[in-house]
């Protein structure tokens, strides 16, 4: 075996020896001229490809807008248990392959038919030369001596102050962006839902009262207050947010109820708000045997069995349970609004009264 | 410029032929070209411009994709803002999809129906944005591991590095901000997690909170300041940021991969005009069209199939957008560490792993070139780029990252895990927060070792060539394998990488304990630097290829005099 691996046969000026190095550069490749090249009938194939791949584009183009105007809006198919929509199809088809086909057009043209020889530039360093740098600091030293910034010092510490201070009304500028969320507000807000003594829980859907008597044990039903559904548009679906329950029966005899929260239920029928105290989303899935209640967005999972605390996942207190009972008429009703502020945690939340395990 | 040529009666006329460069078009700078280099010096710009040279490499397309898919969501972003209206008025839908007919609705919903069903091409146009904002963030994700593994964050590309993390995460703001503006039941579950995300921050939380969504979850006005954010601020910051990247890219001439002729000093490859016109260009309208075919035939975000957003109502199996599903997944399996403390309440479990994670990654992300460079000591300007097996710990670093990432982002659909696997979800999430930590730790180890099998295997080529694969029987009977010598160009691209050794503690001071200019080096730092260099390969010597090359050419000589 030679040794010309190890050095190149010739050195130009670009690739000079490096002894540190254990292989000298060899310099840039040889350029291997393509088949498109020296093969004049490929040459004028690759030509002919690119004329007949842009040929085909306006053909595209027109069938494009034919089909805009010829298929029927909202017309579906199936193919292959997909539904897709015919005109959104054939207008994406026709169009997508036009602008595909131009594409590949010209990187067939660059690739096959421009002259392929690289070609090597020169690099330069980022930095300036030392005689740059001097230059510029010159121009830098005169500037600050004509501005007498370096004489009169203050006015550039007062620029920089007033400047500075302009920060303050600009963002003063921003607390219109919503209320302020004092104690009053928070109290009046995030504090507080639309239960109140005697609002009857209607089902969710139908806003029809809910009866005792009619919740057989395992059975889950969300519910609303009923003057949720006076609300419209925003107050609708901000009061919506806090005051969504869940209701369930359950035997019993085969739950903890603690001695404060006795009077809480009506015959083994509980109320938990379904808000989870995660993130806030709403909690739907019920696991009717172990008496657990899952969020689907992050899988905290509450016993409701054992006043809504967490038994699993990432949320961090107890589910708030609505004090229920019955009306005259047998109507479950609220006893009043949540003991506790529903939903996620914030700053200023005094967690203290949520149900913890072992409360009595 | 070639000047007319000037034929004067007296000179003798042999023959009209034109020079090539004439033959194939402009003579001189006229007509339009004139008028713009008169005001605007177009002659200069185009001989600095036209044949910049770009090295070729399928690695550096994927920030042309990036730039491509943006253009692509501008394009049709406008498009949709022709129909949408950010709106959270309540209305009552009247459109074409029947089965939502006198459902009350918030105007962004129903006009994103409209989209949807009325306006011809509406669902396609509406598919492509939302296809072109997954490959934007996609390719961006790739195209940055490409610089990062290959070193091209390095000096002096550390700043370019910072406006590439101010970009992505950008990015993810816009596409989050993007699919929470349909106000369907997904989109609005997104801007729950949100608002809960928001109200985890310590002190200023609830004040956030009321600020952005005016008030309480989910008010009046989210919609319409997201939209602003969408549309206007974070796409305009991008644009800024990307005309700065581009133009330091411009500054900086692009990074080439080691091979024959190509040093620190040049950049070989062709020419921007017209090579790169018709390739860059031709690959626009490539990734334009696969998108559009991509719309047309892959359905996404089906925003009619589940209503609007209702905040007693969400779809089990919900999951963000792709990237946002890290954090999505951190969010899941933190434990639920919630502190109480004098009334207040500290969200750990929402607030780190959603901001302080998110704060990690980018954080990591912009300090990583400059924490490098403190590491090796390395001051010199790099153009050249690393194969990754020649920066072992940095690639392993990587992908020690990389498997972290992927760890967050399967624990966020650890309820698809479960089902499609039925697997205990509860498991899942236990396994996971192990896994984040310890997946890490593995793939780091396996990496280094892969590289440093691979520095050793670049050894032995130089050494010893490739191997031939063909087995040969001596006379005496024994079998050995033929090495065939590899090309020169081969060589020396496997050997002309820079080896460093780890920086020497030094004191700042000199004998008389006056502080040195330069500063001195810790213990800590030389320590880190022995940490992040141990283990290399030496790559072989000129004298050890040489003498390597020789015992070769003479292994049948040397046999042959051992059996005599």
């Amino acid at each position: 075996m030679s040794h010309d691996m190890v050095r190149a046969a010739h050195h130009d000026a670009a690739f000079p020896v490096d002894p540190d190095l254990p292989v000298d550069n060899p310099g840039i490749e040889e350029h291997v001229p393509r088949y498109t090249d020296v093969e004049v009938a490929a040459g004028n194939r690759a030509y002919r490809r690119v004329l007949a791949l842009l040929a085909l584009v306006p053909v595209l183009a027109i069938v494009n807008v034919v089909c805009y105007f010829a298929i029927p809006r909202n017309v579906g198919f199936n193919v292959l248990g997909t539904n897709f929509n015919a005109h959104a199809l054939a207008l994406g088809l026709t169009g997508g392959l036009a602008v595909l086909l131009i594409g590949i057009a010209l990187v067939s043209w660059g690739r096959d038919i421009m002259v392929d020889e690289e070609i090597a530039e020169e690099r330069h360093p980022a930095a300036s030369s030392p005689e740059e740098r001097a230059a510029a600091l010159v121009k830098v030293k005169a500037g600050i001596h004509e501005s007498q910034a370096s004489r009169r010092k203050l006015i550039l510490g007062a620029l920089g102050g007033g400047v500075g201070v302009l920060a303050l009304p600009a963002i003063v500028l921003l607390a219109d962006m919503g209320p302020h969320p004092t104690a009053a507000t928070r109290r009046e807000t995030i504090e507080r839902t639309i239960w109140a003594e005697g609002v009857r829980l209607v089902n969710d859907v139908t806003a029809k009262p809910l009866k005792a008597s009619d919740l057989e044990i395992g059975q889950l039903v969300n519910a609303q207050p009923e003057n949720l559904f006076y609300l419209h548009g925003t107050d609708y679906l901000v009061e919506k947010s806090k005051s969504s329950l869940i209701i369930v029966r359950m035997d019993p005899a085969s739950i903890k109820i603690p001695a404060s929260r006795q009077d809480w239920q009506v015959d083994g029928i509980l109320a938990y708000s379904k808000i989870c105290t995660h993130v806030g989303c709403p909690i739907s899935l019920w696991e009717q045997q172990t008496h657990h209640l899952l969020c689907p967005c992050h899988q905290s999972t509450f016993d409701l069995a054992n006043s809504g605390v967490v038994v699993f996942g990432p949320a961090a207190r107890a589910l708030p349970q609505l004090p229920i009972t019955t009306d005259a008429d047998g109507y479950l009703v609220a006893r009043g609004d949540f003991t506790v502020p529903v939903g996620p945690s914030y700053f200023e939340r005094d967690s203290s009264k949520d149900f913890k395990e072992g409360d009595q | 410029m070639a000047k007319p040529a000037k034929i004067t009666s007296s000179s003798p006329v042999l023959e009209t032929r034109r020079p090539d460069v004439e033959a194939d078009g402009l003579a001189r700078f006229a007509g339009v070209g004139s008028f713009l280099d008169d005001r605007v010096g177009l002659a200069k710009i185009a001989r600095f411009g036209l044949r910049k040279v770009f090295p070729d490499h399928w690695s550096f397309l994927l920030g042309e994709i990036v730039l491509y898919s943006f253009i692509v969501l501008l394009i049709t972003g406008v498009f949709l803002t022709i129909w949408f209206r950010p709106s959270m008025m309540e209305l009552e839908y009247e459109g074409t999809y029947q089965l939502m007919r006198g459902l009350p609705m918030s105007e962004a919903y129903a006009s994103t129906l409209a989209i949807s069903f009325d306006v011809r091409g509406g669902l396609l146009v509406r598919q492509i944005h939302h296809w072109a904002a997954i490959l934007f963030i996609a390719a961006m994700t790739a195209h940055m591991l490409r610089v990062f593994f290959t070193g091209a964050f390095r000096k002096p590309r550390e700043l370019n590095w910072l406006v590439g993390v101010g970009l992505l995460s950008l990015s993810l703001i816009a596409g989050f901000s993007g699919y929470s503006l349909p106000d369907d039941l997904l989109s609005g579950t997104g801007l729950r997690f949100v608002d809960g995300l928001i109200r985890s921050i310590p002190i200023v939380g609830t004040w956030l909170e009321f600020f952005i969504f005016n008030g309480e979850f989910p008010g009046d006005a989210l919609i319409a300041r997201l939209y602003m954010v969408h549309i206007l601020l974070v796409p305009g910051i991008l644009l800024a940021l990307i005309g700065a990247h581009l133009t330091m890219l411009v500054y900086h001439k692009h990074t080439q991969f080691p091979g024959p002729g190509r040093t620190e000093s040049n950049v070989v490859g062709y020419p921007l005009f017209p090579v790169y016109m018709a390739k860059a260009g031709g690959f626009f309208f490539v990734v334009f069209g696969v998108l559009i075919l991509m719309g047309a035939t892959m359905q996404i975000n089906p925003v009619w199939a589940y209503g609007p957003y209702n905040p007693a109502q969400v779809t089990a199996g919900s999951q963000p957008d792709w990237y946002m599903g890290w954090v999505e997944g951190a969010i899941r399996i933190m434990p639920n560490w919630e502190s109480h403390i004098l009334g207040t309440t500290w969200s750990w479990n929402v607030f780190l792993p959603g901001v302080g994670l998110m704060g990690l990654l980018f954080t990591a992300l912009g300090v990583y070139p400059f924490v490098e460079a403190w590491i090796t000591g390395d001051k010199s300007e790099h153009h050249l780029l690393d194969r990754p097996r020649n920066a072992p710990t940095r690639t392993a670093l990587g992908v020690a990252g990389m498997t972290c990432y992927g760890m967050f982002w399967l624990a966020g659909g650890n309820d698809i895990l479960a089902t499609q696997f039925h697997l205990s979800l509860n498991a899942i999430t236990y396994f996971m927060r192990v896994a984040v930590f310890v997946a890490p730790v593995i793939a780091f180890i396996v990496t280094k070792r892969i590289c440093l099998a691979l520095q050793r295997s670049d050894r032995e080529r130089l050494l010893h060539g490739s191997e031939s694969g063909i087995i040969e029987r001596s006379p005496e009977g024994r079998y050995s394998e033929a090495h065939v010598p590899i090309s020169h160009g081969e060589a020396w691209t496997l050997s002309q990488h820079k080896q460093y050794s780890p920086v020497e503690a030094t004191p700042g001071v000199d004998a008389n304990g006056v502080p040195l200019p330069g500063g001195g080096v810790s213990r800590r730092r030389a320590l880190w630097s022995r940490r992040f260099f141990r283990h290399d390969i030496p790559k072989p010597t000129r004298a050890e290829i040489e003498e390597a090359h020789s015992h070769d050419s003479h292994a049948d000589d040397d046999v042959k005099a051992l059996e005599h």
